[in-house]
């Protein structure tokens, strides 16, 4: 008589050391394989768009740090250029340079965690904590700018909230200089780990198709061989001056668009960034960091939409404004949330191992899913 | 030394409980130097400092954690298995400590020196599968459960290229007993079993690659066995919370913490004892040379004590530097090339012996 079988229902999280915060996974498993995923989110809503309307266009900045709080400096500079869009404000040279020095510094802070997580979720500790060590120099160089470490609220509607500091210069050289060797440990500790290798190539691959249907965006959609990024594509800021590559997966290891090759266009855009901060931090002009704007900012009726290449992807505001003193809607679109739809197709069949590897290598934030 | 000890007191009961709790004082002691010893190699490894607040940079770290873990509250989960989920970490250290009775920490200490210590001690950390199981069953956990069902397929598999490695050596060395086996690895370290033992000429050199082989497939195994990383997988954090001993908290749960460090010495002194020379200096004895009788049990011990735990620093070193595997691609390390490098192994050196 055959055995009666079903398959086992494992609810992975809220609470669990690798759903990267408050995600619940509702998995379906037969023995150690995956059946059905089914992210289920919203532990951590805030209702951020609705406390928007009921807030001026300044008090909102300190909240879109919260959305992905590991990049809030990227959060803050996708927000304000869409206001200043809405109002026509041009920011001064300085400004723009410092901003983009921010973004790139928080690039590579963000994506420090990512690989350090992801290599903890792969049960190697050590990288973690080397790549968290160089992250500490990021937050000390933010932490001497504006005095915060997580949430900036730095980048404001029309400028900064201060002008950069007279060690800020030489702070940033000195950690380009200490970080490229950390990259390279990290390379041989991790990367090039035959163990890591094969826990990760050729698991959850993502054909480029795929992830355009589903709209992924960021280093998840690059793993995939697609060479798309708004810093190139859709310029903003000043990112136009600047000479960098986009690197995209080519499936070194295993094939294209496979969870290392995500992991490895992460390790690659850090280079990249130091590239970008190298060419603007001594470029940066002379001047005042605030345009003249005025206290109680009154956008003009209209609405507009803007995005910026975050570290996790492409971060979108929508602000629609009726000319009063608060945005009439403000709506989101957050790369992890999106980048997070596509888990469930990408894990099917897989062991429960490399649901947690796929899951590292989307490299979500639940603070701006949720919001 | 049970005899010495009746001998001595005259009391065969008081021997029996004085030889049966000596390795327990070394383990005990063992485990609290180790967890601290984990705890700042992993912590140097990273370029952290580890524990630096309980006493001179944190020595007595593993006492305070100790005292927490006894005030702790002994919550069993409502769903579980009573006495079986107070059976398991019971067992999984008897299987463990049982162990120890065979192991020759010194010329004139082993437990019980049987004739068959080796054999014994394959046999009885069977009993550690025991125990895992349980835990996992009686936890009423899927988490615990998955645990439990990887470290009976983990232990289990792993258990035959130890066993063929260790095979290996009981053929070349023709005995069992392992006080047998480190006496034949006496005066220098060139008669240590990984470099070919006590055997002459062309022999000992033809011996020696596949000596080193054994010794690896025996290393290799044994991380396994303990569930250290890179095969951590029934307690791996990032996927199953902790594996077996998710629901156990207090001294239960010390108790399989206990029972793992434990264990990692339990596989480095029979690595040790097989193949690094047992408890026998490597250089000597200054007893010898200074005539001081009662110097060299003490330099034994300090010997035995000192390779062991180089063996379990390689181990923590392992833990720290390397990711974990996938449990698929632990099975295929075991059934497709240890098992099958163990048998050729096993053969080979069956030909040069017979030499």
């Amino acid at each position: 008589m055959a055995l009666k079988t079903e398959e086992l229902v494992l609810n992975m999280g809220p609470q669990h050391p690798s759903t990267h915060g408050v995600l619940r996974l509702l998995v379906e498993l037969d023995g150690e394989l995956v059946v059905n995923v089914k992210p289920i989110i919203g532990y951590l809503h805030r209702c951020f768009e609705k406390h928007c309307e009921a807030l001026s266009y300044n008090q909102i900045v300190p909240y879109t740090d919260r959305l992905d709080y590991l990049a809030s400096m990227s959060n803050n500079l996708s927000y304000v250029m869409g206001v200043e869009k809405l109002m026509g404000i041009q920011v001064p040279e300085r400004v723009e340079y410092i901003r983009v020095i921010m973004a790139e510094l928080q690039r590579i802070a963000s994506h420090t965690v990512a690989l350090g997580t992801y290599g903890l979720d792969i049960g190697a500790f050590t990288p973690f904590l080397f790549l968290f060590r160089d992250r500490e120099k990021i937050l000390d160089i933010f932490e001497a700018t504006c005095g915060a470490r997580l949430l900036y609220n730095y980048i404001w509607v029309g400028g900064l909230s201060h002008d950069i500091p007279d060690e800020f210069v030489p702070m940033v050289k000195k950690f380009i200089k200490e970080f490229r060797p950390t990259i390279e440990e990290v390379n041989e500790l991790l990367s090039f780990n035959k163990i890591f290798i094969e826990r990760t190539a050729n698991i959850g691959v993502l054909p480029p198709d795929t992830a355009i249907n589903y709209g992924i965006t960021g280093p998840s959609l690059r793993g995939s061989g697609i060479k798309w990024d708004l810093r190139k594509n859709d310029p903003y800021s000043i990112y136009d001056r600047f000479d960098f590559d986009i690197p995209v997966g080519e499936g070194k290891v295993g094939t294209v668009g496979d969870s290392w090759d995500r992991y490895w266009v992460r390790m690659l855009e850090m280079e990249q960034s130091l590239r970008i901060i190298e060419q603007a931090i001594d470029n940066i002009p002379d001047g005042d960091v605030h345009e003249m704007v005025p206290k109680r900012i009154k956008a003009p009726k209209g609405n507009v939409y803007v995005r910026a290449e975050n570290p996790k992807g492409e971060l979108g505001f929508f602000i629609l404004s009726d000319g009063k003193n608060n945005p009439f809607r403000v709506k989101v679109r957050p790369p992890s949330f999106v980048n997070l739809s596509v888990l469930g197709e990408l894990s099917k069949g897989y062991l429960v191992a490399d649901l947690i590897a796929i899951l590292g290598s989307l490299d979500i934030v639940l603070g701006e899913i949720d919001r | 030394m049970y005899d010495l000890l009746t001998n001595l007191l005259g009391n065969q009961i008081v021997a029996y409980v004085i030889a049966a709790s000596l390795p327990l004082i070394f383990v005990l002691t063992f485990v609290l130097f180790a967890v601290l010893a984990e705890r700042k190699v992993s912590a140097h490894m990273q370029d952290r400092l580890g524990p630096m607040r309980v006493g001179w940079h944190g020595i007595i770290q593993t006492l305070a954690d100790m005292l927490k873990l006894l005030q702790k509250e002994d919550i069993v989960p409502e769903g579980a298995d009573r006495p079986l989920f107070n059976l398991a970490p019971l067992l999984t250290f008897l299987g463990t400590y049982a162990a120890f009775a065979a192991i020759p920490f010194a010329g004139i200490y082993v437990g019980s020196s049987t004739a068959i210590g080796i054999y014994y001690i394959t046999a009885v950390s069977g009993l550690v599968v025991a125990g895992l199981l349980l835990a996992g069953w009686a936890s009423d956990n899927k988490y615990s459960l998955y645990g439990a069902m990887r470290t009976a397929a983990q232990i289990v598999s792993y258990e035959i290229p130890t066993a063929i490695a260790i095979l290996t050596m009981v053929m070349v060395s023709g005995t069992l007993s392992l006080m047998k086996i480190s006496d034949m690895q006496t005066a220098h370290f060139w008669n240590w079993w990984i470099l070919g033992g006590p055997e002459t000429g062309i022999v000992k050199f033809l011996l020696i690659p596949f000596m080193i082989i054994t010794f690896l497939i025996y290393y290799i195994s044994s991380l396994a066995e303990v569930n250290r990383t890179p095969f951590d997988l029934p307690e791996a954090e990032s996927e199953l919370v902790s594996g077996y001993h998710t629901e156990y908290s207090g001294m239960k749960f010390a108790f399989f913490f206990l029972a793992e460090y434990a264990n990692m010495f339990a596989v480095s002194a029979i690595a040790v004892t097989l193949f690094l020379g047992g408890f026998h200096s490597p250089i000597g004895y200054l007893g010898h040379s200074l005539g001081i009788d009662w110097l060299i049990p003490v330099e034994q011990f300090f010997w035995f004590a000192f390779k062991g735990t180089a063996l379990v620093f390689v181990q923590m070193w392992l833990r720290w530097t390397l990711p974990r595997v996938r449990v698929d691609q632990l099975m295929v390390i075991c059934w497709k090339y240890l098992i099958p490098y163990a048998v050729v192994n096993l053969i080979i050196v069956g030909i040069i012996t017979l030499l």
